[in-house]
């Protein structure tokens, strides 16, 4: 629309005078589609998200519409009696998740301050780039590596132990029960953990630097320790690009596929122990996926996927809300 | 204990924390670094790199998956790459403070972390389903889609990089707009735009869920782009799943293929765009 009543334009010009405006009016044009070109692309990647969610949407109304509700509570998953619920996934996400968080976080946080505040100059780039190259590593091979060398060690090592001294305490001690079989929900959750580091270590690496210098010498000047200044300078001035970077983590570790397929152990239940199997709906897609058959079936599992969709997009969109285009690395 | 040296104490605990966590970190870099060399290296051979996939208990390599991860690799960038230059030029050159170019910015940075399984779900739903069955252009539609965020995010940095003045030195010697972008701003930042367009391929290059449900796989040599074709990531995903030890033994041999180029790739990328980044 816009370039052909342009083009209209500079038609008019060209009669008036032909000859040296001829290229101009191939450059206006030119100006046009090139312009266009680009706002075409730029409004692609936005109406991509659209089709993502409304093709999502349209697939799974079959199942949202037969199982209402009821499809994110009921933890029934049987494709013989055609009954769908979704709550294990969900559970087995957001626990998993939840793993990640607890145990990623204090680490990132700890080499995030190691390279900013404690490492020699020369040491900066090199660790930087070996957590970056964490984040290289693909998914995949998280998987391969989780199923065959950790969690033959972590059933041997790290599970007994935690049995024995975390099995017996009131409330938490249902967590750490059965069988140590490596395979489960915690070794998926501890797999995430590292396989989020990277992401939110380069978020906080770059909001710790934007800390003024002058901020931090006063501080120091005071005679405060290096932890102090840390403390009580760096962290309040860097919060808010903080949380942002640990809900990017987040939105990584809910959506992350390969790799919890690999380990989780793939059961549709929802366990107390987080010794046991369980699921996420990444894992649950790409294990059922291709073997579905019957519209219900599929539907359900575009079900999961859009309610995936849907939890990653609120969480990394507040993220970026939370970093403004500080920490928005790849 | 005085005051002052309880707060060194604390002082030196937490940095010795601090240290711990990193080296937490690098060790288990290390420990899968470690894993697939010493269980990959045995079997990679030249067969690996000149044989089909083989049957269970058969001998064979790679090969048909190599072509077909760099078929779908090269198909990723040859859609998703130009896509996201142009809208990297946009927010850059025409939209910088446009309600649509922040629009565009946020939708871009969300799609960066997005899952890259429902990717492969819509790629099945709009392209799968409808032809009929799997096919390489659906898989490398998909690796296309993980493309474009990540171009258009390093493109529009990289030509936020080039200074202002480049432009208004063309504008005045009466280049018209498009020839400022392709020729000035374009030449100046292509070193940065091509760093993007190698970390997008460090990217997709390892990328499995995506293709689960669009190239699937293929026992047999293809390259024909409108059926299933074979790829490392699907190849080691099935193989290492399997109970046969040869299938195993071929995707560790796989995984090192794919692991060590993709981190050659990420270095040289990265220490790449560092000398850049200084020049600008």
């Amino acid at each position: 629309m816009l370039i052909s009543s342009q083009r209209d334009e500079a038609g008019l010009q060209t009669t008036g005078n032909p000859t040296t405006t001829s290229s101009v009016e191939g450059d206006v044009v030119r100006d046009h589609l090139f312009r266009g070109a680009t706002a075409f692309s730029g409004a692609a990647v936005f109406a991509l998200v659209l089709a993502i969610v409304l093709s999502l949407a349209v697939g799974a109304s079959l199942a949202l519409h037969k199982f209402g509700v009821g499809f994110v509570s009921s933890t029934d998953w049987n494709p013989v009696t055609e009954t769908f619920g979704a709550a294990a996934p969900i559970y087995g996400t957001l626990v998993t998740a939840l793993i990640a968080m607890l145990l990623g976080i204090p680490i990132s946080f700890g080499v995030a301050l190691f390279i900013t505040e404690v490492a020699p100059g020369w040491l900066k780039r090199p660790i930087g780039t070996a957590v970056e190259l964490l984040a290289a590593v693909p998914s995949i091979i998280y998987g391969m590596w989780g199923l065959f060398v950790f969690a033959p060690w972590f059933a041997e090592h790290l599970q007994p132990w935690m049995q024995t001294y975390l099995g017996p305490l009131p409330y938490v001690g249902a967590l750490f029960q059965g069988p140590p079989m490596g395979i489960g929900m915690l070794s998926a959750g501890l797999i995430l953990a590292i396989m989020v580091v990277p992401f939110i270590t380069a978020v906080m690496r770059d909001v710790f630097a934007t800390v003024p210098t002058e901020l931090r010498e006063s501080a120091y000047g005071l005679g405060a320790t290096t932890w102090e200044v840390v403390r009580y300078v760096v962290v309040p001035y860097t919060r808010t690009g903080a949380l942002g970077g640990i809900m990017l983590g987040l939105g990584r570790a809910l959506g992350e596929t390969m790799a919890v397929t690999f380990v989780i152990g793939n059961a549709q239940r929802i366990s107390t122990s987080l010794f046991m199997p369980g699921n996420t709906i990444s894992s649950a897609l790409a294990n059922e996926f291709n073997e579905a058959v019957g519209d219900v079936y599929t539907s359900s599992l575009l079900a999961l996927g859009l309610i995936l969709f849907t939890i990653t997009f609120v969480v990394l969109a507040g993220a970026r809300l939370l970093l403004g285009r500080i920490g928005g690395r790849i | 204990m005085t005051l002052y040296q309880r707060r060194r104490l604390i002082n030196l605990f937490s940095l010795g924390l601090s240290l711990a966590a990193t080296a937490l970190a690098l060790s288990f870099l290390l420990w899968i670094l470690w894993t697939l060399v010493s269980n990959g290296l045995p079997y990679l051979e030249l067969i690996t790199f000149t044989e089909n996939t083989p049957p269970p208990g058969g001998q064979g390599g790679l090969a048909n998956a190599i072509v077909g991860s760099l078929i779908l690799t090269a198909g990723g960038i040859l859609i998703g790459a130009p896509i996201g230059v142009l809208a990297g030029t946009y927010l850059s050159e025409f939209g910088r403070n446009s309600k649509l170019a922040a629009l565009v910015r946020f939708v871009n940075d969300v799609l960066l972390s997005a899952p890259s399984i429902v990717i492969g779900v819509f790629v099945y739903e709009i392209l799968v389903r409808r032809v009929g069955h799997f096919s390489a252009y659906a898989g490398a539609v998909a690796l296309a889609l993980i493309v474009i965020p990540i171009v258009v995010r390093t493109s529009e940095d990289m030509l936020r990089l080039v200074s202002d003045t480049m432009r208004e030195a063309a504008a005045a010697l009466g280049a018209p707009q498009w020839k400022i972008i392709t020729h000035i701003v374009y030449r100046a930042a292509r070193p940065g735009i091509l760093t993007g367009i190698l970390l997008a391929v460090a990217r997709i290059s390892g990328e499995t869920a995506p293709l689960l449900f669009t190239a699937l796989n293929n026992q047999f040599w293809s390259t024909r782009l409108g059926q299933p074709i074979a790829n490392l990531p699907v190849v080691i995903f099935q193989f290492a799943m399997s109970p046969y030890d040869d299938w195993q033994h071929l995707a560790w041999a796989g995984a090192l293929i794919i692991t060590f180029s993709i981190l050659i790739l990420n270095i040289v990328a990265r220490s790449f765009l560092r000398t850049r980044m200084s020049r600008y």
